[in-house]
Protein backbone atom coordinates (compact mmCIF):
# COMPACT_ATOMS: atom_id res chain seq x y z
CA UNK A 1 0.00 0.00 0.00
CA UNK A 2 2.00 3.00 -1.34
CA UNK A 3 0.57 6.34 -0.55
CA UNK A 4 3.00 9.09 -0.91
CA UNK A 5 0.46 12.27 -1.05
CA UNK A 6 -1.49 10.91 2.45
CA UNK A 7 -3.96 13.52 2.98
CA UNK A 8 -5.05 14.88 6.65
CA UNK A 9 -6.93 12.07 9.20
CA UNK A 10 -10.41 13.67 9.80
CA UNK A 11 -10.95 9.84 11.66
CA UNK A 12 -9.42 6.67 12.89
CA UNK A 13 -10.70 3.64 14.25
CA UNK A 14 -8.36 2.01 16.43
CA UNK A 15 -9.14 -1.45 17.17
CA UNK A 16 -13.11 -1.30 17.18
CA UNK A 17 -15.21 -4.15 18.54
CA UNK A 18 -18.72 -3.69 19.05
CA UNK A 19 -21.16 -6.09 19.89
CA UNK A 20 -24.83 -6.55 19.61
CA UNK A 21 -25.62 -8.23 22.83
CA UNK A 22 -23.57 -11.13 23.04
CA UNK A 23 -22.80 -11.45 19.55
CA UNK A 24 -19.85 -9.87 17.67
CA UNK A 25 -20.40 -7.67 14.79
CA UNK A 26 -17.15 -6.02 14.05
CA UNK A 27 -13.73 -7.15 14.93
CA UNK A 28 -10.72 -5.21 16.03
CA UNK A 29 -11.16 -2.73 12.89
CA UNK A 30 -8.35 -0.67 12.36
CA UNK A 31 -8.78 2.02 9.20
CA UNK A 32 -8.32 5.54 8.72
CA UNK A 33 -10.74 8.27 7.26
CA UNK A 34 -8.74 10.77 5.07
CA UNK A 35 -10.38 14.78 5.01
CA UNK A 36 -12.67 15.85 2.29
CA UNK A 37 -12.29 12.31 1.17
CA UNK A 38 -14.90 10.03 0.25
CA UNK A 39 -14.39 6.62 1.66
CA UNK A 40 -16.19 3.50 0.53
CA UNK A 41 -17.71 0.33 2.92
CA UNK A 42 -18.31 -2.66 0.51
CA UNK A 43 -19.00 -6.04 1.32
CA UNK A 44 -21.38 -8.77 1.67
CA UNK A 45 -24.44 -8.51 3.69
CA UNK A 46 -23.65 -8.79 7.25
CA UNK A 47 -20.33 -8.07 7.00
CA UNK A 48 -20.96 -5.17 9.65
CA UNK A 49 -20.45 -2.30 7.45
CA UNK A 50 -23.39 -0.27 8.21
CA UNK A 51 -22.64 -1.75 11.91
CA UNK A 52 -19.67 0.20 11.62
CA UNK A 53 -20.82 3.53 10.16
CA UNK A 54 -23.46 3.74 12.45
CA UNK A 55 -20.99 3.73 15.02
CA UNK A 56 -19.69 6.91 14.07
CA UNK A 57 -22.71 9.01 15.29
CA UNK A 58 -23.06 6.69 18.02
CA UNK A 59 -26.84 5.26 16.62
CA UNK A 60 -26.12 2.29 18.75
CA UNK A 61 -26.71 3.98 21.42
CA UNK A 62 -30.12 4.34 21.09
CA UNK A 63 -31.01 0.44 21.65
CA UNK A 64 -30.06 -1.34 24.62
CA UNK A 65 -27.94 -4.11 24.96
CA UNK A 66 -25.18 -2.46 22.40
CA UNK A 67 -21.58 -2.18 23.55
CA UNK A 68 -18.58 -0.40 21.96
CA UNK A 69 -14.89 -1.43 22.76
CA UNK A 70 -11.49 0.63 21.28
CA UNK A 71 -12.00 4.32 19.57
CA UNK A 72 -12.94 6.29 16.41
CA UNK A 73 -10.89 9.02 17.45
CA UNK A 74 -12.36 12.39 15.61
CA UNK A 75 -9.78 15.11 14.21
CA UNK A 76 -8.42 18.10 14.59
CA UNK A 77 -9.49 17.56 18.20
CA UNK A 78 -8.74 14.47 18.95
CA UNK A 79 -11.71 13.17 20.20
CA UNK A 80 -12.75 9.69 21.31
CA UNK A 81 -16.00 9.35 20.02
CA UNK A 82 -16.88 6.43 21.62
CA UNK A 83 -15.86 7.54 24.61
CA UNK A 84 -18.76 7.54 27.52
CA UNK A 85 -17.99 11.16 28.98
CA UNK A 86 -18.63 12.02 25.17
CA UNK A 87 -22.21 13.11 24.45
CA UNK A 88 -23.61 11.20 21.56
CA UNK A 89 -25.70 14.36 21.07
CA UNK A 90 -23.14 16.51 20.49
CA UNK A 91 -21.23 13.72 18.30
CA UNK A 92 -24.63 13.75 16.07
CA UNK A 93 -24.32 17.45 16.08
CA UNK A 94 -20.86 16.87 14.11
CA UNK A 95 -21.35 14.13 11.90
CA UNK A 96 -24.18 14.37 9.96
CA UNK A 97 -25.97 11.21 8.07
CA UNK A 98 -28.02 9.90 4.98
CA UNK A 99 -30.37 6.77 5.08
CA UNK A 100 -31.03 3.67 3.04
CA UNK A 101 -34.61 4.98 2.87
CA UNK A 102 -35.45 8.61 2.49
CA UNK A 103 -36.82 9.71 5.64
CA UNK A 104 -38.35 13.36 5.33
CA UNK A 105 -39.81 14.62 8.22
CA UNK A 106 -43.61 14.78 8.13
CA UNK A 107 -43.20 18.79 7.87
CA UNK A 108 -42.80 21.47 5.11
CA UNK A 109 -39.83 21.49 2.97
CA UNK A 110 -38.34 24.13 4.48
CA UNK A 111 -38.66 22.78 8.05
CA UNK A 112 -37.29 19.79 7.50
CA UNK A 113 -33.79 21.80 6.19
CA UNK A 114 -34.20 23.73 9.05
CA UNK A 115 -34.64 21.19 11.63
CA UNK A 116 -31.04 20.68 12.72
CA UNK A 117 -30.59 24.33 12.89
CA UNK A 118 -33.50 24.57 15.10
CA UNK A 119 -32.58 21.87 17.04
CA UNK A 120 -29.43 24.28 17.43
CA UNK A 121 -31.40 26.94 18.66
CA UNK A 122 -31.57 29.03 15.69
CA UNK A 123 -34.43 30.69 15.12
CA UNK A 124 -33.68 33.84 13.21
CA UNK A 125 -35.80 34.42 10.41
CA UNK A 126 -33.56 35.50 7.97
CA UNK A 127 -29.95 33.12 9.36
CA UNK A 128 -32.63 30.16 8.31
CA UNK A 129 -33.83 31.48 5.37
CA UNK A 130 -29.92 31.77 4.46
CA UNK A 131 -28.83 28.45 5.56
CA UNK A 132 -31.78 27.06 4.16
CA UNK A 133 -31.39 28.18 0.94
CA UNK A 134 -27.61 27.54 0.79
CA UNK A 135 -28.41 23.79 2.22
CA UNK A 136 -30.74 23.10 -0.61
CA UNK A 137 -28.18 24.64 -3.52
CA UNK A 138 -25.38 22.06 -1.63
CA UNK A 139 -27.66 19.69 -2.42
CA UNK A 140 -28.58 20.53 -6.11
CA UNK A 141 -32.86 20.36 -5.17
CA UNK A 142 -32.93 24.46 -4.67
CA UNK A 143 -34.32 24.42 -8.31
CA UNK A 144 -36.34 22.12 -8.00
CA UNK A 145 -37.94 23.40 -4.76
CA UNK A 146 -37.60 26.79 -4.36
CA UNK A 147 -41.18 28.02 -5.44
CA UNK A 148 -42.88 25.40 -3.13
CA UNK A 149 -40.53 25.42 0.60
CA UNK A 150 -43.73 25.18 1.96
CA UNK A 151 -45.09 22.11 0.64
CA UNK A 152 -45.40 18.53 2.94
CA UNK A 153 -41.68 16.92 2.36
CA UNK A 154 -43.19 13.81 1.99
CA UNK A 155 -45.11 15.14 -1.36
CA UNK A 156 -41.66 15.21 -3.53
CA UNK A 157 -40.67 12.33 -5.18
CA UNK A 158 -38.37 9.50 -3.97
CA UNK A 159 -35.22 10.83 -5.43
CA UNK A 160 -36.19 14.20 -4.60
CA UNK A 161 -36.59 13.27 -1.30
CA UNK A 162 -33.11 11.74 -0.76
CA UNK A 163 -31.53 14.86 -1.95
CA UNK A 164 -33.61 16.87 0.65
CA UNK A 165 -32.43 14.56 3.40
CA UNK A 166 -28.73 15.16 2.16
CA UNK A 167 -29.80 19.05 2.27
CA UNK A 168 -31.19 18.37 6.10
CA UNK A 169 -27.88 16.74 6.85
CA UNK A 170 -25.60 19.73 5.17
CA UNK A 171 -27.63 22.56 6.85
CA UNK A 172 -25.78 22.83 9.88
CA UNK A 173 -22.47 22.33 8.47
CA UNK A 174 -21.04 18.59 9.35
CA UNK A 175 -17.56 17.55 9.60
CA UNK A 176 -18.72 13.96 8.59
CA UNK A 177 -21.02 13.23 6.72
CA UNK A 178 -22.19 8.98 6.50
CA UNK A 179 -24.23 7.58 3.85
CA UNK A 180 -25.87 4.30 4.58
CA UNK A 181 -27.10 3.06 1.05
CA UNK A 182 -28.28 6.03 0.05
CA UNK A 183 -29.54 5.10 -3.42
CA UNK A 184 -30.46 1.55 -3.04
CA UNK A 185 -33.81 2.94 -2.74
CA UNK A 186 -34.10 5.06 -5.93
CA UNK A 187 -33.55 4.55 -9.95
CA UNK A 188 -30.92 4.98 -11.75
CA UNK A 189 -31.50 8.37 -12.59
CA UNK A 190 -32.09 9.48 -8.91
CA UNK A 191 -29.03 7.58 -8.37
CA UNK A 192 -26.72 9.31 -10.49
CA UNK A 193 -28.02 12.41 -9.10
CA UNK A 194 -27.05 11.46 -6.09
CA UNK A 195 -23.44 10.03 -7.05
CA UNK A 196 -22.66 13.61 -8.95
CA UNK A 197 -23.47 15.22 -5.70
CA UNK A 198 -21.43 13.12 -3.78
CA UNK A 199 -18.55 13.90 -5.58
CA UNK A 200 -19.10 17.50 -5.74
CA UNK A 201 -20.02 17.38 -1.92
CA UNK A 202 -16.47 16.43 -1.18
CA UNK A 203 -14.68 19.64 -1.40
CA UNK A 204 -16.19 20.68 1.66
CA UNK A 205 -17.24 17.54 3.99
CA UNK A 206 -15.23 14.06 4.57
CA UNK A 207 -17.28 11.44 3.38
CA UNK A 208 -18.10 7.78 4.37
CA UNK A 209 -20.31 5.68 2.13
CA UNK A 210 -21.81 2.17 2.38
CA UNK A 211 -22.53 0.38 -0.76
CA UNK A 212 -23.65 -2.69 -2.00
CA UNK A 213 -23.08 -1.06 -5.85
CA UNK A 214 -19.52 -1.67 -6.69
CA UNK A 215 -19.67 0.75 -9.43
CA UNK A 216 -20.72 3.07 -7.46
CA UNK A 217 -17.71 2.87 -4.81
CA UNK A 218 -15.83 2.73 -8.11
CA UNK A 219 -17.04 6.11 -8.92
CA UNK A 220 -17.82 8.07 -6.42
CA UNK A 221 -15.11 6.87 -3.85
CA UNK A 222 -11.50 7.66 -3.10
CA UNK A 223 -10.84 5.09 -1.15
CA UNK A 224 -12.31 1.37 0.01
CA UNK A 225 -12.47 -0.54 2.48
CA UNK A 226 -13.71 -4.11 1.68
CA UNK A 227 -14.85 -5.92 4.99
CA UNK A 228 -16.32 -9.47 5.71
CA UNK A 229 -17.99 -11.14 8.63
CA UNK A 230 -16.73 -8.14 10.70
CA UNK A 231 -13.30 -7.77 9.49
CA UNK A 232 -11.88 -5.38 7.85
CA UNK A 233 -10.16 -7.28 5.10
CA UNK A 234 -8.60 -4.52 2.74
CA UNK A 235 -8.03 -0.76 2.83
CA UNK A 236 -6.73 1.23 0.54
CA UNK A 237 -7.04 3.74 -2.54
CA UNK A 238 -10.12 3.02 -4.52
CA UNK A 239 -7.90 1.95 -7.90
CA UNK A 240 -5.54 0.47 -6.10
CA UNK A 241 -8.19 -1.88 -4.72
CA UNK A 242 -10.03 -2.39 -8.09
CA UNK A 243 -7.70 -2.97 -10.38
CA UNK A 244 -5.10 -5.09 -8.23
CA UNK A 245 -6.70 -5.97 -4.87
CA UNK A 246 -3.84 -7.85 -2.63
CA UNK A 247 -5.98 -10.13 -1.02
CA UNK A 248 -7.28 -12.88 -2.07
CA UNK A 249 -10.76 -12.39 -0.62
CA UNK A 250 -10.91 -9.11 -2.02
CA UNK A 251 -10.58 -10.02 -5.56
CA UNK A 252 -13.17 -12.55 -5.56
CA UNK A 253 -16.07 -10.28 -4.33
CA UNK A 254 -15.11 -7.62 -6.73
CA UNK A 255 -14.60 -9.83 -9.86
CA UNK A 256 -17.95 -11.54 -8.03
CA UNK A 257 -17.14 -14.86 -7.37
CA UNK A 258 -18.27 -14.12 -4.13
CA UNK A 259 -20.98 -12.69 -1.82
CA UNK B 1 -42.06 -26.44 -27.72
CA UNK B 2 -42.90 -25.19 -31.35
CA UNK B 3 -46.64 -24.77 -30.66
CA UNK B 4 -47.08 -21.68 -28.67
CA UNK B 5 -49.65 -20.18 -30.35
CA UNK B 6 -52.58 -18.69 -27.43
CA UNK B 7 -55.31 -21.42 -28.42
CA UNK B 8 -53.06 -24.95 -27.88
CA UNK B 9 -52.29 -23.84 -24.24
CA UNK B 10 -54.82 -24.91 -21.36
CA UNK B 11 -56.75 -22.40 -20.70
CA UNK B 12 -56.64 -21.26 -16.76
CA UNK B 13 -60.28 -22.10 -15.83
CA UNK B 14 -59.91 -25.54 -17.79
CA UNK B 15 -56.96 -26.47 -14.95
CA UNK B 16 -59.33 -25.11 -12.10
CA UNK B 17 -62.84 -26.56 -12.93
CA UNK B 18 -62.89 -29.63 -11.24
CA UNK B 19 -62.70 -28.12 -7.88
CA UNK B 20 -66.35 -26.60 -8.18
CA UNK B 21 -66.95 -27.58 -4.26
CA UNK B 22 -63.94 -25.07 -3.79
CA UNK B 23 -65.79 -21.98 -4.97
CA UNK B 24 -69.35 -23.10 -3.18
CA UNK B 25 -67.29 -23.34 -0.35
CA UNK B 26 -66.01 -19.66 -0.97
CA UNK B 27 -69.34 -18.39 -1.84
CA UNK B 28 -70.92 -19.82 1.52
CA UNK B 29 -68.43 -17.77 3.50
CA UNK B 30 -68.46 -14.73 1.65
CA UNK B 31 -72.39 -15.05 2.66
CA UNK B 32 -71.93 -15.64 6.10
CA UNK B 33 -69.49 -12.31 6.53
CA UNK B 34 -71.46 -10.58 4.44
CA UNK B 35 -74.20 -11.73 7.21
CA UNK B 36 -71.79 -10.34 10.05
CA UNK B 37 -71.33 -7.21 8.36
CA UNK B 38 -75.06 -6.74 7.70
CA UNK B 39 -76.45 -7.17 11.42
CA UNK B 40 -74.34 -4.39 12.76
CA UNK B 41 -75.51 -2.02 9.73
CA UNK B 42 -78.80 -3.08 10.47
CA UNK B 43 -78.56 -2.69 13.73
CA UNK B 44 -77.50 0.96 13.37
CA UNK B 45 -80.33 1.37 10.41
CA UNK B 46 -82.86 0.70 12.33
CA UNK B 47 -81.91 2.95 15.75
CA UNK B 48 -81.56 6.51 13.47
CA UNK B 49 -84.96 5.04 11.94
CA UNK B 50 -86.44 5.09 15.20
CA UNK B 51 -84.60 8.18 16.10
CA UNK B 52 -85.87 9.82 13.03
CA UNK B 53 -89.69 8.88 13.12
CA UNK B 54 -90.32 9.29 16.60
CA UNK B 55 -88.58 12.67 16.40
CA UNK B 56 -90.95 13.51 13.07
CA UNK B 57 -93.79 13.14 15.45
CA UNK B 58 -92.31 14.98 18.31
CA UNK B 59 -91.67 18.04 15.43
CA UNK B 60 -95.18 17.99 14.02
CA UNK B 61 -95.61 19.04 17.39
CA UNK B 62 -92.94 21.77 18.26
CA UNK B 63 -91.53 23.73 15.82
CA UNK B 64 -87.46 23.41 15.24
CA UNK B 65 -87.45 26.89 15.63
CA UNK B 66 -88.66 26.92 19.37
CA UNK B 67 -86.44 23.87 19.25
CA UNK B 68 -83.19 25.22 18.96
CA UNK B 69 -83.76 28.73 20.22
CA UNK B 70 -86.08 28.58 23.28
CA UNK B 71 -84.20 28.65 26.73
CA UNK B 72 -86.05 26.58 29.07
CA UNK B 73 -86.78 23.06 29.03
CA UNK B 74 -89.27 21.75 30.92
CA UNK B 75 -91.12 19.37 28.82
CA UNK B 76 -92.70 17.47 31.79
CA UNK B 77 -94.56 20.73 32.66
CA UNK B 78 -98.33 22.20 31.90
CA UNK B 79 -96.04 25.24 30.56
CA UNK B 80 -94.03 23.30 28.43
CA UNK B 81 -90.77 24.33 26.87
CA UNK B 82 -88.40 22.46 24.75
CA UNK B 83 -85.33 24.84 24.48
CA UNK B 84 -82.48 21.93 23.87
CA UNK B 85 -79.82 24.23 24.20
CA UNK B 86 -80.53 24.01 27.99
CA UNK B 87 -79.29 20.25 27.52
CA UNK B 88 -76.93 20.65 24.89
CA UNK B 89 -75.16 23.26 27.38
CA UNK B 90 -74.34 20.70 30.08
CA UNK B 91 -73.09 18.25 27.38
CA UNK B 92 -70.90 21.12 26.18
CA UNK B 93 -69.71 22.20 29.31
CA UNK B 94 -68.99 18.81 30.87
CA UNK B 95 -67.28 17.00 27.62
CA UNK B 96 -65.04 20.30 27.35
CA UNK B 97 -64.03 19.67 31.13
CA UNK B 98 -63.54 16.44 30.83
CA UNK B 99 -61.32 17.01 27.31
CA UNK B 100 -59.51 19.58 28.97
CA UNK B 101 -58.21 16.73 30.89
CA UNK B 102 -58.24 13.98 29.16
CA UNK B 103 -56.28 15.39 26.04
CA UNK B 104 -53.20 16.21 27.63
CA UNK B 105 -52.71 13.92 30.08
CA UNK B 106 -53.47 11.21 27.77
CA UNK B 107 -51.12 12.20 24.85
CA UNK B 108 -48.79 12.78 27.90
CA UNK B 109 -49.16 9.78 29.43
CA UNK B 110 -48.92 8.20 25.40
CA UNK B 111 -45.47 10.13 24.57
CA UNK B 112 -44.14 9.00 28.06
CA UNK B 113 -44.80 5.09 27.15
CA UNK B 114 -43.86 5.46 23.48
CA UNK B 115 -40.96 7.23 23.71
CA UNK B 116 -39.81 7.11 27.19
CA UNK B 117 -40.74 4.10 29.11
CA UNK B 118 -38.50 0.76 29.15
CA UNK B 119 -40.83 -2.15 27.44
CA UNK B 120 -41.14 -3.36 31.14
CA UNK B 121 -42.52 -0.61 32.21
CA UNK B 122 -44.80 -0.28 29.37
CA UNK B 123 -45.87 -3.63 29.36
CA UNK B 124 -46.56 -3.31 33.04
CA UNK B 125 -48.90 -0.27 32.40
CA UNK B 126 -50.83 -0.47 29.21
CA UNK B 127 -52.66 -3.38 30.71
CA UNK B 128 -53.40 -1.51 34.12
CA UNK B 129 -54.33 2.19 32.29
CA UNK B 130 -56.91 0.00 29.89
CA UNK B 131 -58.44 -1.61 33.01
CA UNK B 132 -59.24 1.95 34.34
CA UNK B 133 -60.96 2.08 31.27
CA UNK B 134 -63.25 -1.44 31.95
CA UNK B 135 -64.58 0.59 35.63
CA UNK B 136 -68.61 0.71 35.00
CA UNK B 137 -69.27 4.32 34.90
CA UNK B 138 -71.67 3.88 37.81
CA UNK B 139 -68.86 3.05 40.02
CA UNK B 140 -67.01 6.22 38.82
CA UNK B 141 -70.21 8.28 38.70
CA UNK B 142 -70.50 7.64 42.73
CA UNK B 143 -66.69 8.24 42.62
CA UNK B 144 -67.22 11.89 41.74
CA UNK B 145 -70.22 12.29 43.66
CA UNK B 146 -68.80 11.55 47.18
CA UNK B 147 -65.10 11.30 46.48
CA UNK B 148 -64.13 14.29 43.94
CA UNK B 149 -66.87 16.77 44.78
CA UNK B 150 -66.61 16.89 48.83
CA UNK B 151 -62.08 17.08 47.69
CA UNK B 152 -63.22 19.88 45.22
CA UNK B 153 -65.26 21.62 47.41
CA UNK B 154 -62.58 21.81 50.27
CA UNK B 155 -60.62 24.54 47.94
CA UNK B 156 -63.95 26.00 46.36
CA UNK B 157 -66.34 25.94 49.13
CA UNK B 158 -68.77 27.60 46.72
CA UNK B 159 -69.26 24.46 45.33
CA UNK B 160 -72.80 23.04 44.62
CA UNK B 161 -73.09 19.18 46.19
CA UNK B 162 -73.79 18.57 42.30
CA UNK B 163 -71.76 20.20 39.50
CA UNK B 164 -70.56 19.74 35.88
CA UNK B 165 -66.77 20.34 37.39
CA UNK B 166 -66.79 17.39 39.15
CA UNK B 167 -68.52 14.90 36.48
CA UNK B 168 -66.39 16.07 33.96
CA UNK B 169 -63.11 15.82 35.84
CA UNK B 170 -64.01 12.00 36.64
CA UNK B 171 -65.11 11.89 33.25
CA UNK B 172 -62.18 12.72 31.98
CA UNK B 173 -60.14 10.24 33.99
CA UNK B 174 -62.23 7.82 32.78
CA UNK B 175 -61.21 8.95 28.87
CA UNK B 176 -57.93 9.30 29.38
CA UNK B 177 -57.06 5.32 28.72
CA UNK B 178 -58.85 5.56 25.56
CA UNK B 179 -56.81 8.52 24.26
CA UNK B 180 -53.64 7.43 25.91
CA UNK B 181 -54.02 3.86 24.43
CA UNK B 182 -54.75 4.74 21.08
CA UNK B 183 -52.46 7.54 20.93
CA UNK B 184 -49.76 5.44 22.21
CA UNK B 185 -50.20 2.77 19.37
CA UNK B 186 -50.46 5.59 16.64
CA UNK B 187 -46.91 6.74 17.71
CA UNK B 188 -45.49 3.41 17.79
CA UNK B 189 -46.76 2.59 14.32
CA UNK B 190 -43.91 5.46 13.28
CA UNK B 191 -41.34 4.42 11.65
CA UNK B 192 -37.99 3.57 13.21
CA UNK B 193 -36.33 5.35 10.30
CA UNK B 194 -38.08 8.80 11.53
CA UNK B 195 -37.21 8.48 14.58
CA UNK B 196 -33.27 7.72 13.65
CA UNK B 197 -33.14 10.55 11.27
CA UNK B 198 -33.97 13.42 14.14
CA UNK B 199 -32.23 11.53 16.54
CA UNK B 200 -29.01 11.07 13.40
CA UNK B 201 -29.82 15.50 13.57
CA UNK B 202 -28.42 15.92 17.09
CA UNK B 203 -32.30 16.13 18.82
CA UNK B 204 -33.01 14.68 22.65
CA UNK B 205 -35.36 12.41 22.71
CA UNK B 206 -37.80 14.99 23.70
CA UNK B 207 -37.42 17.07 20.67
CA UNK B 208 -37.80 14.33 19.21
CA UNK B 209 -40.95 13.02 20.46
CA UNK B 210 -42.64 16.82 20.05
CA UNK B 211 -41.30 17.41 16.96
CA UNK B 212 -40.90 14.43 14.71
CA UNK B 213 -43.09 11.08 16.39
CA UNK B 214 -46.50 13.61 17.35
CA UNK B 215 -46.39 15.39 13.60
CA UNK B 216 -45.83 12.12 12.20
CA UNK B 217 -48.70 10.20 14.04
CA UNK B 218 -51.13 13.72 14.11
CA UNK B 219 -53.90 11.40 12.64
CA UNK B 220 -53.78 8.85 14.67
CA UNK B 221 -54.01 11.22 17.61
CA UNK B 222 -56.70 12.89 15.54
CA UNK B 223 -58.71 9.64 15.82
CA UNK B 224 -58.17 9.10 19.14
CA UNK B 225 -59.12 12.58 20.54
CA UNK B 226 -62.11 11.85 18.21
CA UNK B 227 -63.41 8.96 20.06
CA UNK B 228 -62.87 11.03 23.19
CA UNK B 229 -65.05 13.02 22.67
CA UNK B 230 -67.51 10.79 21.39
CA UNK B 231 -67.49 8.87 24.86
CA UNK B 232 -67.39 12.40 26.54
CA UNK B 233 -70.55 13.35 24.74
CA UNK B 234 -72.31 10.13 24.94
CA UNK B 235 -71.59 9.49 28.91
CA UNK B 236 -74.66 9.27 30.93
CA UNK B 237 -74.48 7.71 33.82
CA UNK B 238 -71.45 9.93 35.72
CA UNK B 239 -73.39 12.98 34.62
CA UNK B 240 -76.94 11.79 35.76
CA UNK B 241 -75.53 10.45 39.54
CA UNK B 242 -72.67 13.36 40.19
CA UNK B 243 -73.86 16.40 37.88
CA UNK B 244 -77.74 16.86 39.07
CA UNK B 245 -80.34 16.34 36.82
CA UNK B 246 -82.04 20.07 36.93
CA UNK B 247 -82.54 21.33 33.61
CA UNK B 248 -80.08 24.81 33.66
CA UNK B 249 -78.59 26.64 30.47
CA UNK B 250 -75.17 27.29 31.40
CA UNK B 251 -71.70 27.31 30.62
CA UNK B 252 -70.44 27.55 33.85
CA UNK B 253 -69.13 24.18 35.15
CA UNK B 254 -69.74 25.38 38.92
CA UNK B 255 -72.98 24.64 38.65
CA UNK B 256 -75.13 21.64 38.06
CA UNK B 257 -77.27 20.71 35.22
CA UNK B 258 -78.88 18.45 33.59
CA UNK B 259 -76.98 16.76 29.78
CA UNK B 260 -78.70 14.86 27.29
CA UNK B 261 -77.72 12.11 27.97
CA UNK B 262 -78.71 12.20 31.92
CA UNK B 263 -82.43 14.09 30.59
CA UNK B 264 -82.96 10.77 28.23
CA UNK B 265 -82.20 8.25 31.80
CA UNK B 266 -84.49 10.51 33.59
CA UNK B 267 -87.05 10.33 31.89
CA UNK B 268 -86.59 6.97 30.89
CA UNK B 269 -86.96 5.76 34.37
CA UNK B 270 -90.06 7.22 35.30
CA UNK B 271 -93.33 6.21 32.99
CA UNK B 272 -94.33 8.17 30.15
CA UNK B 273 -97.46 7.04 28.15
CA UNK B 274 -96.35 5.53 24.40
CA UNK B 275 -96.58 8.16 21.97
CA UNK B 276 -97.03 11.26 24.52
CA UNK B 277 -95.00 14.47 23.80
CA UNK B 278 -93.11 13.98 26.84
CA UNK B 279 -92.07 10.27 25.34
CA UNK B 280 -91.39 11.88 21.89
CA UNK B 281 -89.07 14.45 23.70
CA UNK B 282 -86.58 11.55 24.40
CA UNK B 283 -86.22 10.45 20.98
CA UNK B 284 -85.60 14.40 19.69
CA UNK B 285 -82.96 14.71 22.74
CA UNK B 286 -81.35 11.34 21.55
CA UNK B 287 -81.44 12.36 17.36
CA UNK B 288 -79.33 15.54 18.81
CA UNK B 289 -77.18 13.58 20.23
CA UNK B 290 -76.67 11.65 17.31
CA UNK B 291 -76.10 14.54 15.29
CA UNK B 292 -73.29 15.65 17.67
CA UNK B 293 -71.44 12.56 17.36
CA UNK B 294 -71.92 12.13 14.28
CA UNK B 295 -70.41 15.85 13.23
CA UNK B 296 -67.33 14.94 15.55
CA UNK B 297 -67.15 11.43 13.66
CA UNK B 298 -66.87 13.87 10.28
CA UNK B 299 -64.78 16.24 11.42
CA UNK B 300 -62.64 13.06 12.54
CA UNK B 301 -62.55 11.72 9.30
CA UNK B 302 -61.68 14.72 7.47
CA UNK B 303 -58.93 15.44 9.66
CA UNK B 304 -57.80 11.87 8.91
CA UNK B 305 -57.74 12.66 5.34
CA UNK B 306 -55.85 15.49 5.52
CA UNK B 307 -53.43 14.80 7.58
CA UNK B 308 -52.84 11.23 6.57
CA UNK B 309 -49.32 9.88 6.92
CA UNK B 310 -47.28 9.26 4.14
CA UNK B 311 -44.39 6.94 5.00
Amino acid sequence: MQIHDTPALKAEARNLNFYYSEKQALKSINMPIYDKKVTALIGPSGCGKSTYLRSFNRMHDLYPGNRYEGEIRFFPDNTNLLSPDVDPIEVRMRIGMVFQKPNPFPKTIFENVAYGLRVRGENNKRTLDDKVEHALKGAAIWDEVKDRLQDMAPNLSGGQQQRLCIARALATDPELLLFDEPTSALDPIATGAIEELVHELKKRVTILIVTHNMQQAARVSDYTAYMYLGEMIEFGKTDQIFIKPNDKRTEDYITGRMG
Amino acid sequence: MSANNASDLPKVSDRLAYNAMRNWKEKLIEAILLGAAAISVLTTLGIVYVLVSESYSFFQNVSIIDFLTDTQWTPLFDDAHFGIMVLISGTLVSSGVALLLAIPMGTIIAIYLSEFANPKVREMAKPILELLGGIPTIVFGYFALLVVTPILQFFLPSLPGFSLLSAGIVMGVMIVPYIASLSEDAMRAVPMSMREGAYAMGSTKLYTAIHVVVPAAISGLAASYILGISRAVGETMILAVAAGMQPNLTWNPMEPAATITSFIVQVALGDLPHGSIGYQTIFAAGLTLLMITLLFNILGQWLRAKYRENY
